[in-house]
């Protein structure tokens, strides 16, 4: 069995919004590319995506909106018939064979999710998937389907498991916590900007969970400018406590790589360390608790030249158990790519340092968030969590 | 906006004659915390609470058995505030905050129609707010005078982006300004935040004190 498979297909560059558009799957591109050059990426570790089907995307998605998409994409209906939607939006524009580009990233998800759980690889990543915004009916935050949600629901009806979906994009996974949300089987743990300002606003720690599935939802919004170490803390104790109350067969994460510093749609203050660390835990957890099923895909981020490539690459070298790369970048992937980049490439697997003023009120944030911590956990400790123990 | 649309219409009740663990019983099984007491004309005679029962016995818990044997008619509240379907929403907060209550049977005709609980006021204004709904938020601070709010909504009308919610209230600091807060259905508003700058408006921006980004 090889460690890690990666789900790749060109195709999957037809999810593309506009030329200016934040969301840019060129992001596929600069990773592979990189990881290719660092020689960790071989063409016998890649399986292609494939199109999923109209019943395996009705798993997440209601009929009638996965055919307004459809039409949409075949350039027969307006903006004004599908505003309500959410497509046709300046978030979510209509583009030519829209329903064919997004079948492809659910269907590369569902590759991941057939390698593991058949036993080809322990571990399976689509970076084209991770759209946690998608709602059964309707767009949102640039997501048109759901692959995130359909590959649980897929997880859960064809092969029985409870999963663990952990999501640390800087945005609320919203869609999919939504959609399992009466689910005591699907657990769902997101990290992210608190939804103050930031879209989409959910995600509070008091979103639990509802009926049945109440105590299965986590939620830890951090404020704007957490650094790496609140940020890194709140994710190790809060990984490790929802591994050992929930038990996962599979885990399932999210990667979205717009936590950074640099990335423009966020206030947080990742550097690369968090990306380093991320993989790495759910790597070990994977192997403590579900016997090394491991299913990982991409999400925002919008830095695509000095963030999304290098952040990504990390978690495919942790899958492979390579050591996570440091010092300079390859010189050759530097070359090819600083022409088109609009910004300055960094040198080097880490960031500059320092990459930011210090924070002034560093201390109150991190605080903060503890408290926050404290706060989301709190049932696992109290009576309802030695109800379910 | 009124009190039929956010009231509670399907409601768990109980009779004067049920007893006081049956009440226990109904609270902890639906996870409610009031039962308005009917009669068999379907007319409200009384209310029992969580908190009353844990005031008049201390323990929730620890009822003992011929306490708990008791009959609701002796132990519920009588003397009660109620409000009707047509009142308006913002008039029944004032009475859940004057009368330091928790939940009110709406009384229609002489019969009970339904109940507002204080969660359900805090869900309605979490509705006002557009909190409920995938969305960013953005905050101006504005001067107090005449048709700043349309220079405003004019930038997000040209891009078509769906405005949630408005909410406009005094500017602590400043008199003669006030913050307008817009909940817009929206992941990337960096290009409206952009032309409301271009524009002059001060958009506050989650901003720390010595923090540009």
């Amino acid at each position: 069995m090889k460690d890690a498979l990666f789900v790749y297909s060109p195709e999957q560059l037809g999810y593309k919004f506009s030329e200016s558009h934040p969301f840019n799957h060129k992001r596929l591109i600069l990773t592979m590319d990189l990881l290719k050059k660092i020689h960790a990426l071989q063409d016998d570790h890649i399986i292609p995506a494939r199109m999923a089907t109209d019943e395996e995307i009705a798993l997440a998605h209601d009929r009638k909106y996965i055919e307004i998409v459809k039409q949409a994409g075949k350039g027969l209906l307006t903006p004004q018939q599908t505003v309500s939607y959410g497509i046709g939006t300046e978030d979510t524009p209509i583009f030519t064979n829209m329903h064919e580009a997004s079948s492809l990233l659910v269907g590369g998800t569902l590759q991941a999710v057939d390698a593991v759980m058949q036993g080809k690889s322990r571990h399976a990543l689509n970076l084209g998937g991770g759209l946690h915004h998608g709602f059964y009916g309707r767009a949102s935050g640039f997501c048109i389907y759901n692959d995130s949600s359909v590959a649980i629901h897929y997880l859960r009806k064809k092969y029985d498991v409870r999963v663990l979906y952990v999501d640390t994009d800087a945005h609320h996974g919203d869609g999919v916590q939504w959609a399992f949300y009466d689910d005591p089987n699907v657990c769902t743990l997101s990290i992210h900007e608190t939804g103050r300002y930031l879209f989409p606003g959910t995600g509070n720690v008091t979103e639990r969970g509802s009926g049945e599935g109440y105590g299965t939802s986590f939620n830890f919004p951090i404020d704007a400018f957490t650094e790496d170490e609140s940020f890194l803390m709140i994710y190790e104790k809060a990984m490790r406590e929802i591994f050992e109350y929930f038990k996962p067969d599979v885990v399932f994460t999210q990667n979205g790589a717009d936590a950074h510093y640099l990335d423009p749609l966020t206030h947080l203050y990742g550097t690369m360390r968090i990306y380093r660390e991320i993989p790495k835990l759910a790597h070990k957890l994977a192997h403590e608790y579900c016997d090394g099923r491991w299913i990982a895909v991409g999400g925002g981020g919008y830095d695509i030249w000095r963030v999304v490539p290098r952040a990504w690459s990390y978690i495919w070298t942790e899958m492979n158990d390579l050591p996570a790369p440091t010092g300079p970048l390859p010189k050759d992937w530097l070359e090819q790519w600083q022409t088109e980049s609009p910004v300055s490439l960094f040198q080097n697997w880490e960031d500059p340092i320092p990459l930011y003023e210090p924070i002034p009120r560093k201390l109150e944030i991190e605080e903060k968030n503890a408290q926050m911590l404290q706060k989301a956990l709190i049932i696992l400790h109290g009576e309802i969590g030695k109800n379910k123990k | 906006m009124i009190v039929e649309e956010i009231m509670k219409t399907n409601l768990k009740t109980l009779s004067p004659r049920d007893t006081v663990k049956e009440a226990l019983e109904l609270m902890k099984e639906k996870h409610i915390r009031h039962i308005p007491i009917i009669d068999e004309n379907r007319k409200l005679v009384g209310l029992v609470t969580s908190s009353t029962l844990k005031n008049k016995w201390n323990a929730f818990s620890n009822t003992s058995s011929s306490e708990s044997e008791k009959i609701i008619e002796d132990v519920m509240i009588k003397d009660l505030i109620t409000a009707h379907p047509l009142d308006f929403v913002e008039e029944i907060a004032i009475t859940f905050y004057e009368m330091k209550i928790s939940c009110l049977p709406i009384v229609s005709g002489g019969q009970l129609v339904g109940l507002v609980t204080a969660s359900d006021l805090l869900y309605t204004y979490i509705e006002l707010t557009g909190a409920n709904k995938p969305s960013s938020k953005i905050d101006i601070r504005i001067e107090d005078k005449p048709g700043i709010l349309s220079d405003i909504l004019v930038i997000f009308k040209n891009h078509h982006a769906n405005v949630l919610s408005v909410l406009l209230f005094p500017d602590s600091k400043e008199e003669n300004y006030k913050i307008v807060t817009i909940r817009v259905q929206i992941l990337n508003p960096l290009s409206i935040i952009e032309e409301l700058k271009k524009a002059k408006f001060n958009v506050l921006w989650p901003n720390l004190p010595g923090i540009t980004k």
